[in-house]
């Protein structure tokens, strides 16, 4: 009895830790400054959307909005169709080749990314990538192909082999047992890391840093980033800014929790 | 009918499906972290056409502690990594342990409590400087208005704490991914065991002691890696709390060789990087160790 009322209150009191902030910054995204400093937590006197007028006017965040849009689309895009095809022929090639292969491309997860990026940023350079949406869509899709390749080879070894013998005698070559069987059956996974992809791009702040250099190419977080410099104390606007960069996310969310959950935990489940 | 396919003869053309992910990786993967190691021996600046060889100086100076601010990046990254995975570990293990039934209440407060797990750290970073602001945020301003001023805090301002405070942030936001991990190994504990635990008379802490533990063990190991390499990831969370470059109270590995990249030290941050490598390897194999000894004493 006096278990379920402490657990009862426990979960409530953790409840109210994860949305109270949640909530903070979105009705202080509504707010002026003095407002939100008097009553941090009440509701907003009205609706005013100042602040978001603000912030995606003058501030140039509907750039960095598409930006974003832009590299994820093409990165999560180039990064699961590599990796399908790569898991796919690791799960078929028999025998140490096909472990091999699937062994030097999941590797790559042990590597922190502070490890290569100096030579990165200078093969970048050399190639005219860097500033570029395009190179930003490249190197995400490359330090994301690792833990893609992990997810994915390690559903479809699941696969039993009987089911591309099968297809074999059916007379059907490599690409077409992809296409109607492969494909169809890895359905969920491949959202589920079409997912991780998109929530881990879409918040990447490292490589933007390292490769944009103007204005007109930031992506969100790097354009959060330097609202911070600009309006060190005005918490709304840096509020409504969050609120900008996370809304497309938290919205996918809501409809999508299933993939959520099981694309994070599979990209977080690497022991 | 000839024999299409079987386990000696994969059709050739599979080779062909890994080659493009391959390629790229070798390009822009595999031959940078080459070239890090090369650079590493170096004094290169990043432009200046030439350079100079400088054998192991830099790693030796980072690792004799002949750098101040790495050593102090180390320090901190080591705290934050130690209060992380201490907490995030026992309080995700503690919701999915309150949350373990899949009735309709404890799914839809899993997924209030995993919610913090997809905002960027940059947004999860300006929530909590308000949290935390000394002079206008929540906390120090509800503690004032009850006469509690004593308990009132500079937060990331203060060098003491400012790296607790961070390492908070990130189980606030973290806890809730890492319980749905812990939620799926305990959903496969076998029920059996607690009924023949209680029929033996364990108790609660006597039923979590000998057999959720033990046999939760796996997904420990898998929570506790993940959250350390998370830890040493912590890049974008300290920039958004710390400013960028963040204060010396504030630096970590990964903010640190950051810096001496932007300064450009091409160099010598390329021996800092191979330094965290070889830091997170040893960190990884220590908590493993420690990880199977606990166990073995439960």
């Amino acid at each position: 009895m006096t278990a379920t009322v402490s657990r009862r209150l426990l979960l409530t009191g953790y409840t109210l830790l994860i949305l109270m902030p949640l909530s903070l910054v979105l009705t202080g995204s509504f707010k002026s400054t003095p407002e939100l400093f008097d009553s941090p937590f009440g509701l907003p006197d009205s609706l005013g959307l100042d602040n978001y007028r603000t912030v995606l006017g003058e501030q140039a965040m509907s750039t960095a909005l598409r930006n974003s849009a832009l590299v994820a689309a093409g990165g999560v895009t180039l990064t699961l169709v590599l990796a399908i095809l790569a898991a796919y022929g690791i799960a078929r090639i028999p025998g140490w080749r096909g472990w091999v292969i699937h062994g030097f491309l999941v590797l790559g997860m042990a590597v922190p990314a502070q490890a290569n990026m100096i030579p990165q940023y200078v093969l970048f350079d050399q190639l005219g990538l860097l500033n570029s949406l395009v190179g930003l869509v490249l190197i995400e899709t490359v330090v994301c192909l690792p833990v893609a390749v992990f997810i994915l080879a390690g559903f479809m070894r699941t696969l039993p082999p009987e089911l591309y013998e099968a297809s074999a005698l059916d007379g059907a070559g490599p690409w077409r047992t992809l296409q109607s069987i492969v494909l169809p059956l890895s359905l969920p996974p491949i959202a589920a890391t079409a997912i991780f992809l998109v929530v881990i791009q879409w918040n990447d702040l490292l490589y933007p840093l390292l490769f944009i250099q103007t204005p007109e190419k930031r992506t969100l977080p790097l354009a959060l980033l330097d609202f911070q410099g600009e309006f060190l104390t005005n918490y709304p606007l840096l509020f409504t800014g969050v609120i900008v960069a996370s809304t497309p996310l938290v919205i996918a969310y809501v409809f999508l929790q299933r993939y959520f959950v099981a694309g994070l935990t599979a990209g977080s489940v690497r022991g | 009918m000839t024999k299409l396919t079987g386990p000696g003869r994969p059709h050739p053309a599979l080779y062909l499906f890994p080659l493009p992910a391959v390629v790229l990786y070798v390009v822009f993967f595999v031959i940078p972290t080459v070239q890090a190691v090369q650079y590493a021996t170096t004094d290169w600046d990043g432009f200046t056409p030439d350079y100079e060889s400088v054998g192991a100086d830099n790693l030796v100076k980072l690792a004799t502690g002949g750098d101040s601010l790495f050593t102090n990046a180390l320090t901190n990254n080591l705290t934050f990594l130690l209060v992380v995975v201490v907490l995030q570990t026992l309080l995700s293990l503690g919701l999915a342990l309150m949350l373990l039934r899949n009735s309709k209440v404890s799914v839809f407060v899993r997924s209030v409590y995993f919610l913090p797990a997809i905002l960027s750290s940059v947004s999860v970073a300006f929530i909590w400087r308000f949290i935390y602001d000394p002079n206008v945020g929540p906390i120090n301003q509800a503690l004032g208005a009850v006469g509690l001023e004593s308990l009132q805090s500079g937060f990331l301002g203060d060098p003491d704490q400012a790296i607790y405070w961070v390492a908070m942030t990130q189980v606030w936001a973290h806890a809730g991914q890492l319980m749905v991990i812990f939620i799926a190994g305990l959903q496969q504990i076998p029920e059996d065991l607690y009924e023949a635990a209680r029929l033996d008379g364990a108790g609660r802490w006597q039923q979590f002691r000998h057999v959720t533990w033990p046999l939760v063990a796996p997904t420990t190991a898998i929570v506790v890696a993940y959250t350390t390499i998370q830890s040493f990831k912590a890049f974008d969370l300290i920039l958004g709390l710390g400013g960028n470059p963040p204060r010396g109270s504030l630096d970590i590995l990964s903010t640190r060789i950051y810096t001496t990249f932007t300064n450009s030290e091409f160099g010598y941050a390329a021996a800092q990087s191979l330094l965290f490598m070889a830091i997170i390897l040893a960190v990884t194999v220590l908590q493993r160790r420690a990880l199977a000894l606990t166990q073995r004493g439960a």
